[in-house]
């Protein structure tokens, strides 16, 4: 049974000075991963998701809170120091041809996390690179190929042989399905899957797409407007989805099955703009429940009876009480 | 007695002869359906099906330089191929209408939201300026759009995404249109921003009595808003059924590669369609009611 | 690049004179008599079937000079370019890269640099550094050197935010590996094309320095110094000792021009 989680985040904020004003990507996000899970961040434009795996992989600097991984606090590490972390830290981005320097050959793209990170002998490469595309089901002749001369999901596999290669203990995964086509989408999906398994990684999905998520996390986070909304079980968020946003969000998802007729919670007006920090839910003015608390910092934070719903906490006054504590404190490992 | 429909495709093929070639290049070959009064009719494929053109056709608006080679559109019983191009403006501007994917490129980014809706007004009716300005700030309203005084007042580049599709459906409905055209209207939204806008189109269906040819590639979108589907691979019709009929019994195979690659449809779509075997070179064959399958007939032959 | 004709007579023209040039500058030398060497026997003759090109006051052949420039000039021409081009792309590169007050910086001296035209520029520290063929080639490449700057800073400007750029970061890349391995070489295409006409310019340059006199000095044979010597002869009826080198000049720069042109738009397609 392991003591600490592998990805801690604690009221991570982001904000970006623009003209106009600052925008606040990120506001005050908590969460956890543990080894060997897979996190869903589901949120849709606006969101702040991909900041906040950038923030992760030290791509960007957090403007205030904290960030551990393995142990180590990453936040106030230059980008020196945290470059050996890299090795168990990785990201797939969204567009495969533009994450994919089109001058390398795969050859070339593959081998350089393993001799950065000096995980192999160069003389063990070649077998090393054999093994890894094989590991994500690409013939061993495309090594020598540019990546326009490959397929989007072809493309999309080469990325995430890049990310696995040195084994890392978390894999951050940007929108990875969807610049590829439809039809190639669910061969990623169980792709991720099976390497999940083999190589014992935690992955945190980055999505609009709640349906994505579904067959892959076991626990999925609901941004919005820079904030988490509800953390818990992703069959729970789906089936039983408690704060009004994730109830819009799950109800508006389109069902290809004719025979459902479901209850839609649509939310009248747009998401507001990150420009103005908003003061209580960020939901207030579109919310159908909405009371005055709702104007209120602080925010709610309440935990759903853990032998009902375990780990399932909703931002919402809906919910009970008053509760203001760190989300990790009352979840248990999830199994 | 059934009713003419109000659009009627008949073998339809759009192409172009590039140079030096002596035969044409088809991307749309003999697509021929119907869409009644008043129905919302889905039309689906993957991309480079032909689906866009198909549509963008029945505006005499294809790709250039593609163009229709062969067959007949005929709305409420005029051939538009036939027509002379002053008459197809009056048909673009009054019967049809339509809307494109990207909401923001279609608006003219030089003129506020207003005055765009407000020219569509003063060009089909007798109004005053002022007259036309108040009917394009109580369409903004009834398009869903908050603000909608302040928004008349804006330009396409201050408004999201999804407010601009509200503004395009807005500027649709403005001609109060006999046929809708939509062509991925929701793609790229966020998919709350999406249920606002499919459930929009409903709403204008029920108020305008417009019928709707909604192309889209996404099955649940399909599932959720059509009455009718029409399934294209590769420029030609393969599949066309009601929504109920095609998700329940999908008998061509690309429909089935469709509905098989996407998560969530019914189990029976993911065996492989016992009922029919291929008959090569055949054409659409109606193997049940109103159920049409391309080069397939019904395992057991039933004379027809 | 493949949408443009490949029958595209700039590449024939352009291409051909070029093999020419580089012909002449090769193996030339191997034909023709000493440049250096006076004939007093047969002074100011005009083309003829001995003398292909005339010979000049000294007596000496033309053709050969000309051939003996060709060498020259081209060499010049190719290292002042290629030193330029080298020195700008990593320049610009580094500075596009890094952003803030370097980049600022160096932006503010480029701006100076390029406030004086190419010509006036090499003039000016040719003319400081003294007569010696290593100087003339570094003035010209000073010179150019502003323009490489500024065309890779924009380019990584550009290549420094892309996906790539920052998967390379995330990789593992230390910042200086990002920028010359992954970024810089997709940088150069446009630099590439400016390169090319870089080459015909800098033909230009150091025969206009050597023509005022502060490049290469008679009795060398460059093209330049040809020019020079025979401008005061074309009064008088001898056409061919400035003339012929004025066409080499003329040609060379075509060349490149052309060639230049050509790469530049296959580069945009």
């Amino acid at each position: 049974m392991n003591a600490a989680p592998l990805l801690r985040v604690d009221q991570v904020a982001k904000v970006y000075p623009v003209p106009g004003g600052r925008l606040f990507a990120v506001d005050g996000v908590s969460f956890d991963i543990w080894p060997g899970e897979a996190v869903a961040l589901v949120g849709e434009s606006g969101s702040g998701k991909s900041t906040i795996g950038r923030c992760i992989t030290h791509l960007e600097p957090v403007t205030s809170g904290r960030i551990d991984f393995m142990g180590h606090e990453t936040t106030r590490m230059g980008e020196g120091a945290f470059r050996p972390l890299r090795r168990d830290v990785q990201i797939v981005f969204q567009d495969p041809k533009l994450s994919l320097n089109p001058r390398l050959k795969v050859r070339q793209t593959l081998a350089e996390p393993l001799l950065l990170h000096r995980v192999v002998q160069p003389r063990q490469l070649d077998a090393v690179l054999f093994d890894l595309l094989e590991m994500v089901s690409l013939d061993r002749r495309l090594l020598d190929r540019r990546p326009r001369e490959l397929s989007g999901g072809q493309q999309q596999r080469v990325a995430i042989a890049r990310a696995i290669a040195t084994r890392p203990k978390l894999v951050v995964l940007d929108e990875p399905t969807a610049s590829v086509d439809m039809s190639v989408r669910q061969q990623i999906i169980d792709l991720l899957a099976r390497l999940k398994a083999e190589l014992h990684m935690s992955y945190l999905f980055i999505t609009h797409d709640l349906s994505t998520a579904r067959s892959l996390c076991s626990r999925t986070i609901v941004l919005y407007l820079g904030r988490v909304v509800e953390i818990g079980h992703t069959v729970e968020i789906f089936v039983r989805p408690k704060h009004p946003y994730t109830r819009a969000l799950v109800s508006s998802i389109p069902i290809p099955d004719p025979r459902t007729r479901k209850e839609r919670l649509i939310l009248p007006g747009e998401t507001p703009s990150p420009m103005h920090r908003v003061v209580g839910c960020p939901l207030v003015g579109r919310c159908p429940y909405q009371m005055e608390r709702c104007g209120q910092d602080p925010l709610p934070f309440v935990f759903l009876d853990p032998t009902a719903a375990a780990d399932h906490a909703v931002a919402c006054i809906l919910y009970g009480p008053d509760t203001q504590r760190a989300p990790w404190e009352a979840v248990a490992t999830p199994a | 007695m059934p009713e003419l429909p109000l659009l009627d495709i008949d073998r339809l093929t759009i192409g172009y002869t590039p140079h030096h070639a002596r035969e044409p290049v088809h991307v749309v070959r003999d697509v021929s359906f119907t869409v009644g009064r008043q129905e919302i009719v889905g039309l689906v494929g993957e991309s480079g099906s032909g689906k866009t053109q198909t549509a963008r056709a029945v505006l005499r608006m294809t790709t250039p330089p593609l163009q229709p080679l062969a067959g007949r559109i005929v709305l409420d019983g005029t051939d538009l191929l036939t027509l002379p191009e002053q008459s197809m403006r009056r048909v673009r501007g009054a019967k049809v209408a339509m809307i494109f994917q990207d909401p923001r490129s279609s608006l003219n980014p030089l003129m506020r939201i207003g005055d765009q809706l407000a020219r569509v007004y003063t060009s089909h009716q007798r109004i005053s300026q002022r007259a036309a300005w108040q009917e394009a700030i109580d369409m903004l309203r009834r398009v869903g759009i908050a603000g909608p005084a302040r928004v008349a007042r804006s330009y396409p580049h201050q408004l999201s995404g999804g407010m601009c599709q509200r503004v395009m459906i807005g500027l649709a409905l403005g001609i109060r249109p006999a046929l809708l055209i939509a062509d991925e209207p929701t793609t790229g939204l966020d998919v709350t921003i999406q249920a606002q806008i499919l459930e929009l189109i409903q709403q204008t269906r029920a108020e305008t009595g417009a019928s709707i040819l909604l192309i889209t590639h996404d099955l649940g979108v399909i599932a959720e808003t059509c009455q009718r589907v029409v399934v294209m691979f590769d420029g030609r019709i393969v599949e066309i059924a009601t929504v109920e009929e095609l998700f329940r019994n999908p008998m061509h195979p690309h429909t089935l590669r469709l509905l098989r690659a996407t998560p969530g449809t019914p189990v029976s779509a993911h065996k492989p369609a016992e009922t029919v075997v291929e008959e090569p070179g055949v054409g659409l064959r109606e193997l049940a009611p109103g159920h049409f399958v391309l080069g397939h007939k019904l395992a057991q032959e039933i004379a027809r | 690049m493949g949408s443009l004709p490949a029958r595209d007579p700039r590449i024939y023209v352009g291409g051909g004179i070029l093999l020419a040039l580089i012909a002449l500058a090769l193996i030339g030398p191997h034909f023709t008599s000493d440049p250096l060497m006076p004939d007093p026997e047969s002074i100011l003759q005009p083309p003829s079937s001995a003398e292909l090109l005339g010979t000049d006051n000294y007596g000496r052949s033309v053709l050969a000079r000309v051939v003996g420039g060709a060498q020259l000039d081209l060499l010049i021409a190719l290292f002042a370019a290629v030193l330029a081009f080298v020195v700008g792309s990593l320049v610009g590169g580094f500075t596009g890269f890094a952003g803030g007050f370097v980049d600022d910086v160096m932006m503010r001296l480029v701006d100076i640099l390029q406030s004086f035209p190419a010509f006036l520029l090499a003039l000016g520290v040719a003319a400081m550094l003294g007569n010696e063929i290593r100087n003339v080639v570094l003035a010209i490449a000073v010179a150019y050197c502003p323009y490489f700057v500024r065309i890779v800073r924009g380019e990584m400007l550009a290549a420094r935010v892309t996906p790539y750029a920052l998967a390379a970061r995330a990789v593992g890349n230390p910042p200086t590996r990002v920028m010359l391995y992954h970024l810089l070489p997709n940088c150069l295409g446009p630099s590439i094309v400016q390169l090319t006409l870089c080459l015909g310019y800098s033909i230009l340059d150091a025969a206009g320095l050597s023509f005022l006199g502060i490049g290469i000095r008679p009795p060398t044979a460059e093209w330049g110094v040809l020019v020079a010597e025979g401008t005061q002869y074309v009064n008088s009826g001898q056409w061919w000792i400035a003339g012929f080198p004025g066409l080499a000049i003329l040609l060379a720069v075509l060349c490149f021009n052309l060639l230049g042109d050509r790469l530049r738009e296959a580069v945009r397609a």
